[in-house]
C-alpha cells in the first residue's frame, strides 16, 4: 500500500493552479505554472520507480540487467523539462512585453487584450 | 470576474480534479513495484545497440523522432522569444554603462570556475551514451558556464566573448546535424533516424552508433538556444532603452 508519491504529484499540480489563480504578478504566475508542471515530473518518476534497484546506466562493472528503474519514463521526464523550460522562456518574454505596453504586471490591472 | 469569484470557481474545479485524481491514484499500481513493461522492452533494445545509458538510448535511438520534434520546439521558442524581445520602434540600444562593482572573491571564483564548468559541460555532452547526462543537460551546463562571465566579469566582457551571430548559426547547425543523421538513416537503412553506424561494444566511448552524434548535435543546439534566449533577456534589462530617456533603463 504505497501510492503517496502520486498524491504529491497531484498536490503540486493543484497548488500550482492555486498560485496562478491568486497571482498578482505575472512572473509569479509563470513560476506557479512551473510548480504545476513539476507535478508531472513527480508522477512520471514515481510510475517508473522500483525499490532496491539502481539507475538504468550500465558499464564495465555494472553488467546489464533488468533490475533497474524504468528508463522510458525518465526519458519522458527529460522531454517534459525541456518543454517546460521553453514555455517558461516564452511566457517571461510575453510578461516583459506586457509590462512595456501596459505599464503593469498585475493580471488584474490589464483592462483588455490588445491586438 | 472578481478575485473572489475566480477563487471560488478554482476551488470547485480544483476539488473536482482532486477527487478524480485520488480515485485514479488509489487504483494505480503501487510505487516501487517490480513490474515495468516498458523497462523490460527498453533495456534489451538498448543493450542490443551497445548503449550503456538506457535513458540516452530511449531518447536518441528508440524515440529519436520525438527528440527531433522536441528540438524543433526549442528552436521555435528561441525564435518566439527573439521576436517578442526585439527592440521596439520607440526604443534604442545603448552601450551598457560599465558600473559593475564586483567583489574580488566573486571575480576570482567566477574566473576559476569558468573553464571548469565548460569542461564539465563538454564531458557531460560527450559521454551521454555512457553516463547520466547527454546533450540537453550538457548544453545547459555549457550555457551556464558561459554566463559566469557576466556574474564574475561584466556585461561588456560577456558581450565581447559571445558573438550572437555565431550562436544563431550553431543553433541551426545543431538542428541540421540531427536532421542530416535522420536522412542518412533513410539513405542507408530505409527509415528516418535509424541507428546505422556500427555499435561498437558497450561501455566504450565510441559505441552506441548514432547516439553520441545526436547527443553532440543536441548539445550544440541547447547551448546555443540557452545563450540566445538569455542574451535577449539581458539585452532587455541592460542595453535596450526608450528613446530620449537614457537615464531610465527600459525594463
Amino acid at each position: 500500500m504505497n501510492v503517496y508519491a502520486y498524491f504529491v504529484a497531484g498536490w503540486l499540480l493543484l497548488v500550482g493552479g492555486y498560485g496562478i489563480v491568486r497571482s498578482r504578478h505575472m512572473v509569479h504566475a509563470v513560476v506557479s505554472l512551473a510548480v504545476a508542471q513539476s507535478g508531472t515530473y513527480v508522477l512520471l518518476l514515481s510510475i517508473g520507480y522500483q525499490r532496491h534497484v539502481t539507475a538504468p546506466v550500465f558499464g564495465s562493472t555494472e553488467k546489464p540487467t533488468k533490475h533497474v528503474v524504468d528508463p522510458v519514463v525518465q526519458a519522458m521526464t527529460l522531454t517534459d523539462i525541456v518543454v517546460s523550460a521553453t514555455v517558461t522562456a516564452l511566457l517571461l518574454a510575453l510578461a516583459v512585453q506586457v509590462n512595456k505596453r501596459q505599464g503593469t504586471v498585475d493580471p488584474d490591472e490589464l483592462a483588455a487584450l490588445e491586438g | 470576474m472578481s478575485r473572489r469569484v475566480r477563487l471560488l470557481v478554482f476551488l470547485i474545479g480544483g476539488a473536482a480534479v482532486a477527487v478524480l485524481l485520488s480515485l485514479a491514484f488509489l487504483d494505480m499500481p503501487h510505487v516501487g513495484r517490480s513490474e515495468h513493461l516498458y523497462r523490460d522492452l527498453a533495456v534489451p533494445a538498448s543493450v542490443r545497440h551497445a548503449t550503456a545509458n538506457v535513458v540516452s538510448a530511449v531518447n536518441f535511438d528508440q524515440r529519436a523522432v520525438d527528440t527531433f520534434g522536441e528540438e524543433t520546439i526549442l528552436i521555435a521558442s528561441v525564435v518566439g522569444a527573439a521576436a517578442l524581445l526585439r527592440p521596439a520602434k520607440e526604443e534604442t540600444e545603448r552601450r551598457p554603462p560599465d558600473t559593475s562593482r564586483i567583489l574580488e572573491s566573486t571575480r576570482l571564483v567566477g574566473y576559476l570556475l569558468l573553464p571548469v564548468t565548460l569542461m564539465v559541460g563538454l564531458d557531460v555532452v560527450g559521454h551521454g551514451q555512457l553516463t547520466p547526462g547527454g546533450g540537453f543537460q550538457g548544453g545547459v551546463v555549457l550555457a551556464t558556464g558561459l554566463h559566469l562571465l557576466y556574474v564574475a566579469g561584466s556585461y561588456p566582457a560577456l558581450d565581447r566573448l559571445r558573438p550572437l551571430e555565431l550562436f544563431d548559426v550553431l543553433d541551426a547547425l545543431g538542428a541540421a546535424t540531427f536532421a542530416a543523421v535522420g536522412l542518412a538513416g533513410i539513405a542507408i537503412a530505409g527509415s528516418f533516424l535509424t541507428n546505422m553506424i556500427s555499435f561498437g561494444s558497450l561501455g566504450q566511448l565510441f559505441s552506441a552508433g548514432t547516439v553520441p552524434v545526436l547527443n553532440v548535435a543536441v548539445g550544440m543546439e541547447v547551448f546555443a538556444a540557452m545563450v540566445a534566449i538569455l542574451a535577449k533577456f539581458l539585452e532587455q534589462d541592460i542595453t535596450v532603452v526608450k528613446r530620449d530617456a537614457t537615464e531610465e533603463a527600459g525594463s
